[in-house]
């Protein structure tokens, strides 16, 4: 018997490594960028919460602009896509940083997740609430009957928190399920489209009405902007693992030279907004260059001015997103969080040492003179 | 048919007439031509709003959002991906997005039909492996992928061997193997388990042993199980290697495509069906390289069983 059972492993063995080396030749493998010369730089992984585009326009400028090898990094973008959750993926250790809304970060802490938010981003909230022009639909204490969508997957509390402030709960509004685009809200099965000022109000500004032939235009919507709500909340926020930023000195040091880059890749956002949507575009997003633009426009005024510079967590803020999210129950009776998280959520230490040395170095870290750009938007983004 | 009746029976002539041949392919394309009006008929005649009975929708809307005219689609082809300098054509796009999916599920089914066929050897040859591991290998089907692709992903990041580093596009040709080696390791093993007692007990009278057996009794008798477990395989890979592509976020294939312009599609509506017309060609190109393989082990093929 044993003669048979060796047999038949060295059979498997050898059809196994078959397989391995046919597949391994088969589909080409890619290889991220800036494998050059990769001594002395520190390798480092940063996972993005979608697919590229003018949202993260800031770290593909980094990447392009050379910053990040500047500050001694090889850093690898990682796209997300359906299932990957950016904090999980920090949390499990197979990241070293990971761009995710703090609602749904606060979610996963109470969940166990060890990370911490080390730089905000964005200092406002890019959700809106957009509903046709002739609905009667003009701010969250309108939703009472209506059918609101939301894009579901912890997208929705920013909705559910506004809501609650008016009284309302998610049994006195139909919660539709939106997909990747507005076609559901375009046909009439949702009253209020959820929307990001970057991104789906503007792939409705891009398409064409049948009525007029001609595109819609911002007269045909209403707009509730949810930065005008309690129900706001932080979105797109840098986080770290929180053990190694308490242990690993390494670490320590990687994470300021990191939000170095990172702040200079949100700086030649703001000042060349077309170039830095050319590299997203050439970083993989497949938007059209009109919509491209648009994002990453918008994206830059949730940004800039920043008043205490970019990154800087303000306290006050932070607290009233746990309140809302405290607040908060969706459609099946969850809450987001049941208690507020605890020490250690958040730090400005490595922002502030970030900040502080860049002032030093001359880059303007407020973009107190920042104008947005106007875009014009063609039909399907192109 | 028994065994006795096949050996008696010659083989099945399998080159037709050339005048069937072109009327095989007529049929094909007569049933596209017909897919098609139907569509444009439906898009015609059809309720504006569809139809809702109740809560379900019975019947889609004929809307331009919804169901762009057939031309549009495949002048939209035609078009380049967007007015950016140096954008290629949609459909090359297409084409180029298809074929790495396409090698991605290739590489997935590869592995899924060696591990298939030798999960099927061990349990033919023990009888007790068959019962310890088959209710298994049904379970592991029921496992939801959105909940196995990230953990693929993840423990596939941490492999580092040597020189040898786990790429991304592998978690994606594991999860295709995962859903590939399922049809071959039932097929197979019922297909090695198909030869008559009879014909058993005579290898038994020669003193046979078991891989002799195997090589002139068991895999013969297992090809007409095995073709269809392939075909069933195939399919599987690109469905699993598509939805893997979304899961993971892998860039570049077809999966990655539908996403991206279902993003798009209410400015673009026409764009977002060219990765699902070559989603669904790669399903046919995976299926009808089997039928190849059909024609190399024609010898066996007397008849094929449903897997």
């Amino acid at each position: 018997m044993t003669h048979r059972i060796r047999r038949l492993a060295t059979i498997s063995a050898i059809g196994l490594t078959a397989a391995l080396a046919l597949s391994a030749c088969s589909a080409p493998a890619e290889t991220p960028d800036g494998s050059s010369g990769g001594e002395e730089l520190t390798p480092v992984k940063l996972q993005l919460q979608w697919l590229p585009q003018g949202q993260f326009a800031g770290y593909f400028a980094a990447q392009e602009q050379g910053y990040f090898e500047e500050a001694g990094l090889d850093v690898e973008i990682i796209p997300s896509g359906g299932d990957i959750v950016p904090q999980d993926a920090l949390a499990n250790g197979d990241v070293d940083y990971a761009i995710a809304w703090v609602p749904k970060v606060l979610g996963s802490i109470e969940a166990g997740a060890n990370v911490t938010n080390i730089a905000q981003i964005f200092q406002r909230s890019g959700t809106l609430q957009v509903a046709w022009a002739d609905s009667g639909i003009e701010s969250v204490a309108d939703f009472e009957g209506k059918k609101i969508g939301s894009w579901g997957f912890g997208n929705e509390w920013e909705i559910f928190a506004a809501m609650a402030e008016e009284g309302l709960d998610s049994s006195t509004v139909e919660i539709i399920t939106q997909d990747f685009n507005m076609n559901a809200f375009l046909s009439g099965d949702i009253d209020a489209a959820q929307a990001m000022t970057y991104n789906e109000y503007a792939q409705v500004l891009e398409t064409v009405n049948p009525d007029t032939g001609e595109l819609y235009t911002a007269d045909d919507l209403n707009v509730i902007s949810y930065e005008d709500t309690v129900g706001a909340m932080l979105q797109d926020a840098i986080w770290a693992d929180t053990e190694r930023l308490e242990s690993d000195e390494e670490y320590q040091e990687t994470t300021v030279a990191f939000l170095k880059a990172v702040i200079k890749g949100w700086v030649y956002a703001a000042e060349n907004p077309e170039d830095a949507a050319q590299i997203t575009i050439d970083a993989g997003s497949g938007w059209g260059p009109s919509h491209e633009l648009w994002m990453v426009n918008e994206t830059n005024k949730l940004i800039w001015p920043a008043p205490d510079g970019i990154g800087y967590i303000d306290e006050g803020a932070f607290d009233d997103t746990v309140a809302a999210a405290l607040s908060a129950v969706n459609e099946s009776g969850a809450s987001l969080i049941t208690e507020e998280p605890g020490e250690g959520v958040w730090t400005n230490e490595y922002i502030e040492q970030a900040l502080a040395e860049l002032d030093e170095e001359g880059v303007d870290v407020f973009g107190e003179g920042f104008e947005p750009i106007e875009v014009e938007l063609m039909e399907g983004g192109n | 048919m028994t065994d006795a009746a096949i050996a008696l029976t010659p083989p099945r002539r399998r080159v037709r007439d050339r005048g069937a041949r072109v009327r095989l392919w007529a049929y094909g394309m007569l049933g596209l031509v017909v897919l098609g009006a139907v569509w444009e008929l439906y898009k015609a005649l059809g309720p504006a709003d569809g139809l809702v009975i109740g809560e379900a929708r019975v019947l889609p809307r004929t809307s331009d959002l919804a169901m762009p005219h057939l031309w549009e689609m495949a002048s939209r082809l035609a078009e380049p991906v967007t007015r950016a300098e140096g954008a290629r054509p949609l459909w090359l796009e297409v084409v180029l997005a298809a074929g790495l999916t396409l090698g991605i599920a290739a590489a997935g089914w590869i592995v899924g039909v060696v591990v298939g066929i030798a999960l099927a050897l061990v349990m033919q040859r023990w009888r007790i492996a068959e019962s310890a591991m088959l209710p298994w290998i049904v379970l592991s089907q029921t496992v939801p992928l959105i909940a196995f692709a990230p953990l693929v992903r993840s423990w596939g990041s941490r492999i580092e061997i040597g020189a040898f580093e786990w790429q991304d596009w592998m978690s994606v040709a594991v999860i295709a193997s995962y859903l590939a080696f399922f049809p071959v390791a039932v097929g197979a093993l019922r297909g090695l388990q198909a030869p008559d007692r009879i014909h058993l007990e005579l290898m038994r009278t020669y003193s046979v042993g078991w891989r002799a057996t195997l090589m002139h009794l068991r895999f013969p008798a297992a090809v007409p199980y095995l073709l269809p477990a392939l075909r069933l395989a195939a399919a599987n890979a690109v469905v699993g290697a598509v939805v893997a592509e979304v899961s993971t976020g892998l860039q570049g294939g077809i999966g990655r495509l539908v996403i991206q312009y279902a993003g798009q599609a209410s400015g673009d509506p026409s764009k977002a069906w060219a990765p699902i017309f070559g989603a669904v060609a790669l399903g046919l190109i995976a299926a009808g390289s089997v039928a190849i393989l059909g024609l190399v082990f024609r010898n066996y093929r007397r008849s094929e069983e449903q897997a």
